[in-house]
């Protein structure tokens, strides 16, 4: 009779989708705002094309970066304002399982969606279509993690004014190492070369904190709720 | 659901809320078949009593125990036998209360669709079902928060005013499914600004400030 | 044994404790420090390749080491405080939190300083010194976390998880930013030239480093005391302290 961690996983899964599927225009915010950012380098600097391949692994992460926060705070705030965080935190269930089916459904429509979008925004970049794979695949990576680092700092911003500023404040420089490795294994896929050793720590990145992030956000929202 | 068995204990609880000391060693007995009702003046701490007791506030000082058991030792046990219903209706508008239902029901327990529009029926709220929450009026919204305590068919209820909204039909309702769930031994903590009528013995706690 | 330690972490004898040893962490801290810096800047010689601007080191490396320290110490407090539940995690987790903060500006103006006689320009990313930027930018965070909540318990143990985030990350950052350095070296970036240290040049660096520490611990001592006394200004046993 009682609900298996499948389950759970789905049914939490399913619940956000459909609810980010209802509202589809606040899904193309994150995007529209990733080409946005983008389109602001070129405009200040130069829109020279050897100089934009240059910035490319830069100009990309940091966009990606700031698009992904940017809808970051809408994780558990609807669900804080209309009191169906508690209703999942009295569930019964693992709230480091339900943290990690919202973190994923939340990633899928915002950091996954900017991966799929992202070969567009490089083209405006000068970036070679040979560097594409690797460059979506560090990507991929990337959002993931902010999607982990970021699901900490809602937790822990919940309800808080201005949380949204906050909660930036809070992940961005702990997303430094992330930036640092991505951008350059998109840098070495532009140029040609091997993206292996970037490419090996960002994944190590991803899969330590998908490890210990949902249990800390999901601490992080108790201590919210109290 | 009567051979649950059911007994709530909250000993010498004390909260602080910053400066304020809001509960100074309150403390209950709850067996199964009994209606705590707690009252007193806004402020003096009546949704913190119940939001300790469903496990979400640690108390500074004090325990709250479940058939015995300190609650912050059986989690997910105890959370699987409790309902809370808080003075939000706490549903998504974006969801249908079907949809609503399913999400949280199927959480604590399986429960086919069909059941769920049953006990939609019951709380009056059958047509409603694939309705968004949003274009429901505050009285369906509480029989919709009021059918997922029934369908959660936990043994004990924490209902933070849940009169709140409805009207004489739908408070005759509420007061019908509270006595129903007593008869049959499950427990109810309710918060209420006003006298519950119930045709069954009602205890009462009063907060004061 | 578990009760004489919470008889011992009890608001009232950390304040009696914090309050002894205080003045003789300070004294002895004076002590050092005069030593380092008489001797660092007059007597120790002018390093070979750097002449006289290494000086700096004798201000700039202590602040940048107790900078790490003082995180690490404010991350375990607040987990002495989320875990265990004992309030005197979180008092010392919130007084250590603008002291190191301090150190790590500290540390990013002197070694701005230090850089101009050796880049030529006052920031150059040097990957120390960008680490201790990331590490300034945390403390930043976890400052403004605790003073957003309105209700101080839960600012206090949401703080001091997001301390605990972050010093499970520095590590991290720091291999990071030497990697993203050591990709660049073609550029212009120099890392600090750790000059080679004969005694003459150690004693007074290991001085310093001294006096820094009980510098930080005396400080310490006395912000614990005033936080103490915010904390529990309701306690009978405060408002007695308060008017003597």
């Amino acid at each position: 009779m009682s609900v298996g961690a499948v389950s759970v996983l789905r049914l939490v899964l399913r619940r956000e989708l459909t609810l980010s599927f209802r509202r589809p225009g606040q899904l193309l915010q994150p995007l529209v705002f990733f080409l946005i950012v983008t389109t602001l380098f070129p405009l200040g600097l130069s829109p020279q094309l050897s100089l934009l391949r240059d910035m490319a692994p830069g100009v990309l992460w940091a966009a990606a970066l700031l698009a992904s926060l940017l809808s970051m705070d809408g994780l558990f705030k609807g669900d804080s304002e209309d009191g169906t965080l508690e209703q999942l935190v009295l569930s019964g269930q693992s709230l480091t399982l339900i943290v990690i089916a919202k973190t994923l459904a939340h990633w899928l429509v915002s950091g996954a969606a900017l991966v799929v979008v992202s070969p567009i925004v490089a083209t405006t970049l000068a970036v070679p279509v040979e560097a594409f794979p690797i460059m979506m695949l560090s990507l991929g990576l990337g959002t993931l993690t902010l999607s982990w680092l970021g699901a900490i700092g809602a937790g822990l911003t919940v309800g808080l004014r201005r949380g949204s500023v906050l909660l930036s404040l809070i992940v961005l420089p702990l997303a430094m190492p992330l930036l640092i490795f991505g951008a350059n294994a998109t840098d070495r896929a532009i140029g040609g070369e091997s993206a292996a050793g970037a490419l090996y720590f960002l994944a190590a990145l991803c899969v330590f904190t998908t490890t210990l992030a949902p249990i800390a956000a999901s601490v992080a929202l108790r201590i919210t709720l109290e | 659901m009567s051979t649950a068995r059911c007994r709530l204990d909250v000993d010498q609880v004390h909260v602080w809320r910053g400066d304020r000391h809001v509960l100074r060693g309150t403390s209950f007995r709850l067996d199964g078949g009994e209606v705590l009702h707690v009252w007193g003046p806004n402020g003096t701490g009546k949704t913190t009593l119940l939001r300790v007791a469903c496990g979400l506030l640690r108390p500074e000082q004090g325990t709250v125990s479940w058939l015995g058991r300190p609650i912050t030792t059986i989690p997910a046990d105890y959370q699987s036998a409790l309902a809370y219903a808080s003075h939000e209706a706490a549903l998504k508008g974006d969801l249908t209360a079907l949809e609503n239902l399913r999400f949280t029901v199927g959480m604590k327990r399986t429960v086919s669709l069909a059941e769920l529009k049953e006990t939609l029926e019951k709380a009056g709220v059958g047509a409603c079902a694939d309705l968004p929450t949003r274009v429901l009026s505050a009285g369906q919204r509480r029989r919709v928060a009021m059918a997922r305590v029934l369908a959660v068919r936990a043994p004990l209820w924490l209902l933070d005013e849940p009169y709140t909204n409805l009207d004489a039909h739908g408070a005759e309702f509420m007061s019908a499914m509270l006595a129903e769930h007593v008869e049959r031994g499950g427990a109810a903590v309710v918060v209420a600004h006003h006298d519950l009528a119930l045709g069954c013995a009602v205890r009462r706690l009063e907060l004061a400030a | 044994m578990w009760t004489w330690f919470y008889r011992l972490a009890s608001p009232p004898s950390v304040y009696r404790v914090a309050g002894v040893f205080a003045p003789w962490l300070l004294l002895s801290a004076a002590v050092f420090i005069v030593y380092g810096i008489i001797d660092g800047l007059a007597f120790a010689p002018p390093d070979y390749q750097q002449g006289d601007a290494f000086r700096i080191i004798y201000v700039h490396a202590p602040a940048g080491w107790l900078s790490m320290f003082a995180y690490t110490l404010m991350a375990i407090a607040g987990a002495v405080g989320l875990i265990w539940r004992i309030k005197m995690g979180h008092a010392v987790a919130a007084a250590v939190a603008p002291v190191g903060a301090s150190f790590t500006v500290l540390g990013l103006v002197t070694g701005s300083l230090w850089g101009r006689p050796m880049w030529g320009t006052y920031w150059a990313w040097d990957p120390r010194l960008t680490s201790e930027l990331i590490l300034l930018f945390l403390y930043v965070g976890v400052i403004s976390l605790r003073a957003a909540f309105e209700d101080p318990n839960r600012g206090d143990r949401a703080a001091a998880l997001l301390a605990i985030v972050g010093v499970v990350n520095v590590p991290i950052i720091h291999y990071s930013v030497q990697w993203w350095n050591s990709l660049h070296q073609g550029a212009t970036v120099a890392k600090f030239a750790k000059p080679s240290m004969p005694g003459s040049m150690l004693w007074p660096l290991l001085a310093m480093f001294m006096g820094y520490m009980l510098f930080f611990f005396g400080v310490l001592c006395m912000r614990v005391r005033a936080e103490i006394l915010n904390r529990e200004r309701q306690a009978s046993w405060v408002r007695e302290v308060v008017r003597a």
